[in-house]
């Protein structure tokens, strides 16, 4: 990173992170017409990648490669779903909280705090153990658990948009409350709003792979998380079956290493401090959207 | 705010956090649409023993006592320590199993948390101290990119790598058969080599957010007034990186620390997983496995209030030691 890069230009990290999430939204997309029945039986139980089968087959003879792109569907889609769904309730709660003020947003706050101290994995897998197993049922998990930082967060910038004059003239013009805070406020957390989309993706491609690879997924499916639980469970470290395990995992970090680089680039963008090194070049400011924190 | 009433406050947040989660314990069965309890207990009659099946009409909420009724006698057989018996390892007691496991964990979690701490925090201050040297070029991308596989995949690879095929380390259980559990000098130089690949794949898995954030902390701090002061008073640079950077730059690593232990326990959980070993996470999957819903429920009420309590610690210590915590 270079010290004179303007708000313009894209760092070769950004672009990195572009090109990794696009290539593997792409997978998701289209890759799923090119690739055969990922539970068919297709070939003897864990062959090494031959030219037949390019990662070579898991421990019930289906074919790695088609499960792996598959998967990368059903992973990527809850993922991207419950991003944003985790953004929205995050995004309406610390608004109202932040705007309403007063004991709605003691109360919210409480909400907040509780949740965010709760440990997550054991929240979700007692939750999830009680419901069916599926795709909806991940997804509400997910959600519920999700949802209590990006709140926090967007409460703590309301509040210091709250204050701003433009805020008060809607105010004593007679402007309904959720108006103010939907089409007014929201607006401005934009940039905030996409970074927390972003994590929020992070987050719930992760869960969910750790969940699925508990055995709390749906395990007629084919997920990333399922192909990880599939390959323990039929033993593929005890005989050496590497391909079982590592193109998901590669597919899981290459997704993950890509939405972090995107956040980092959108957090560079929102934070001057993080991108120019100490007094040198002033550059154009971005508009301060950190500025109420204290 | 004086310091005592913050402290209050938030051992405050964590009681009532401690109250959600028995409250959640206990509504869970009772609440969860299309009445599963009662399939379950229909699954699982005539399969065990009637002692169990009564443990489980208890722990299910099977019950036609009014909910309030039900509420105060679960309470009751909380305070007693009595979480109904396991369904996997009948008839042991649900407080027992999960006793033998509860140790591994906090040894296993709780190493590689402060391992991960020290280790990434250094790295990043470090980074941040000679910006764009070859630390802070090569350490943020790959400590990143590494912390993008799940914790449980370094585990898988690093067993699959390490364990089978170079054969450095022990891939399975906490210790090996041929030593007996005890405060032998055998037995911990045992456990400690079972627990270094477990370990070691969870610390490379959290560094990279350690890293991190001291960096950017230590960026911001650089930049200010009191460092500039002390550079143009001419203190050697080592002082200034250790009394005057580190030292300031060190909150907001603190207080995510409290945040990690949540993380890093739930990694530790898939990562026992993937080497056998016998924490909560092993007894987790035991649970899921065999629908054992009184050890479930068990594992998920100790394993949260668990992390509650090291929470209020470490708050405690923050409030203690940073002047400015206390807002």
């Amino acid at each position: 990173m270079s010290a004179r890069n303007s708000t313009r230009t894209t760092t070769p990290a950004t672009r990195l992170g572009l090109t990794l999430v696009s290539a593997f939204a792409l997978i998701a997309l289209i890759g799923p017409f090119f690739v055969g029945d990922p539970t068919a039986f297709v070939a003897a139980p864990l062959q090494a990648p031959s030219a037949a089968h390019w990662l070579g087959t898991t421990g019930q003879g289906q074919d790695v490669l088609a499960q792996t792109v598959v998967g990368a569907r059903t992973t990527l889609l809850v993922g991207a779903l419950v991003g944003a769904v985790v953004v929205a309730i995050g995004a309406l709660t610390g608004a109202t909280a932040a705007f309403l003020g007063g004991a709605v947003d003691a109360a919210l706050t409480w909400i907040i705090n509780v949740s965010l101290v709760m440990p997550g994995l054991p929240l979700m897998v007692v939750i999830a153990a009680w419901l069916p197993p599926g795709p909806v049922t991940m997804a509400a998990v997910l959600a519920l658990t999700g949802w209590p930082w990006h709140a926090r967060v967007v409460r703590a910038q309301v509040l210091s948009i709250r204050s701003r004059d433009f805020v008060s003239a809607c105010i004593v013009s007679g402007e309904p409350t959720w108006r103010i805070v939907v089409v007014e406020i929201l607006p401005n957390l934009a940039s905030l709003l996409g970074s927390a989309f972003i994590g929020a993706t992070l987050y719930a491609i992760g869960a969910q792979v750790g969940l699925e690879f508990l055995g709390l997924g749906d395990l007629s499916g084919v997920s990333w998380g399922t192909n990880l639980y599939w390959a323990t469970n039929d033993s593929a470290l005890l005989v050496g079956a590497w391909w079982t395990f590592v193109p998901t995992g590669v597919c899981v970090a290459g997704v993950g290493f890509g939405l972090s680089l995107l956040g980092f680039a959108l957090d560079a963008r929102a934070n001057p401090r993080l991108r120019v090194s100490g007094a040198s070049g002033p550059g154009p400011q971005p508009t301060p959207v950190r500025r109420g924190d204290d | 705010m004086g310091p005592l009433i913050q402290l209050g406050r938030r051992l405050g947040l964590y009681a009532l956090a401690a109250w959600v989660a028995l409250t959640l314990n206990f509504l869970l069965p009772r609440l969860m649409p299309g009445d599963p309890a009662q399939a379950l207990y229909a699954r699982f009659q005539g399969r065990i023993e009637p002692a169990a099946l009564d443990s489980l009409r208890v722990t299910l909420g099977l019950s036609d006592a009014p909910l309030a009724t039900q509420y105060v006698l679960y309470l009751q057989q909380l305070a007693h320590g009595e979480l109904g018996t396991s369904l996997v390892y009948f008839p042991e007691p649900v407080s027992a199993v999960i006793g033998t496991g509860l140790g591994w964990t906090v040894f296993l979690a709780g190493g590689a948390l402060v391992v991960s701490f020290l280790l990434g925090s250094t790295i990043g201050a470090l980074a941040a101290w000679r910006r764009g040297g070859w630390l802070d070029t090569v350490a943020p991308p790959l400590l990143s990119f590494l912390g993008a596989f799940p914790y449980f995949w370094m585990a898988m690879a690093a067993a699959w790598g390490l364990g089978f095929e170079l054969g450095w380390f022990p891939v399975r259980h906490a210790y090996g058969p041929e030593v007996q559990a005890g405060a032998t000098l055998e037995f911990v130089a045992s456990a400690l080599r079972h627990a270094l690949l477990p370990g070691a794949t969870m610390v490379v898995a959290s560094l990279g957010g350690w890293v991190l954030t001291m960096r950017n902390a230590m960026l911001v701090v650089l930049g200010d007034d009191p460092i500039r002061y002390a550079q143009a008073r001419g203190l050697p640079p080592g002082r200034i990186f250790l009394h005057y950077a580190i030292r300031n730059a060190l909150l907001p690593s603190l207080t995510s620390f409290g945040m990690a232990i949540g993380f890093v326990v739930s990694g530790a959980l898939l990562t026992e997983i993937v080497f056998a070993y016998p924490g909560q996470g092993y007894l987790l999957l035991q649970a899921v496995r065999g629908q054992d819903y009184p050890l479930l429920q068990g594992l998920f009420l100790t394993i949260t209030l668990a992390v509650l309590g090291a929470n209020a610690v470490v708050d405690a210590l923050i409030i203690a030691l940073d002047p400015r915590a206390r807002t």
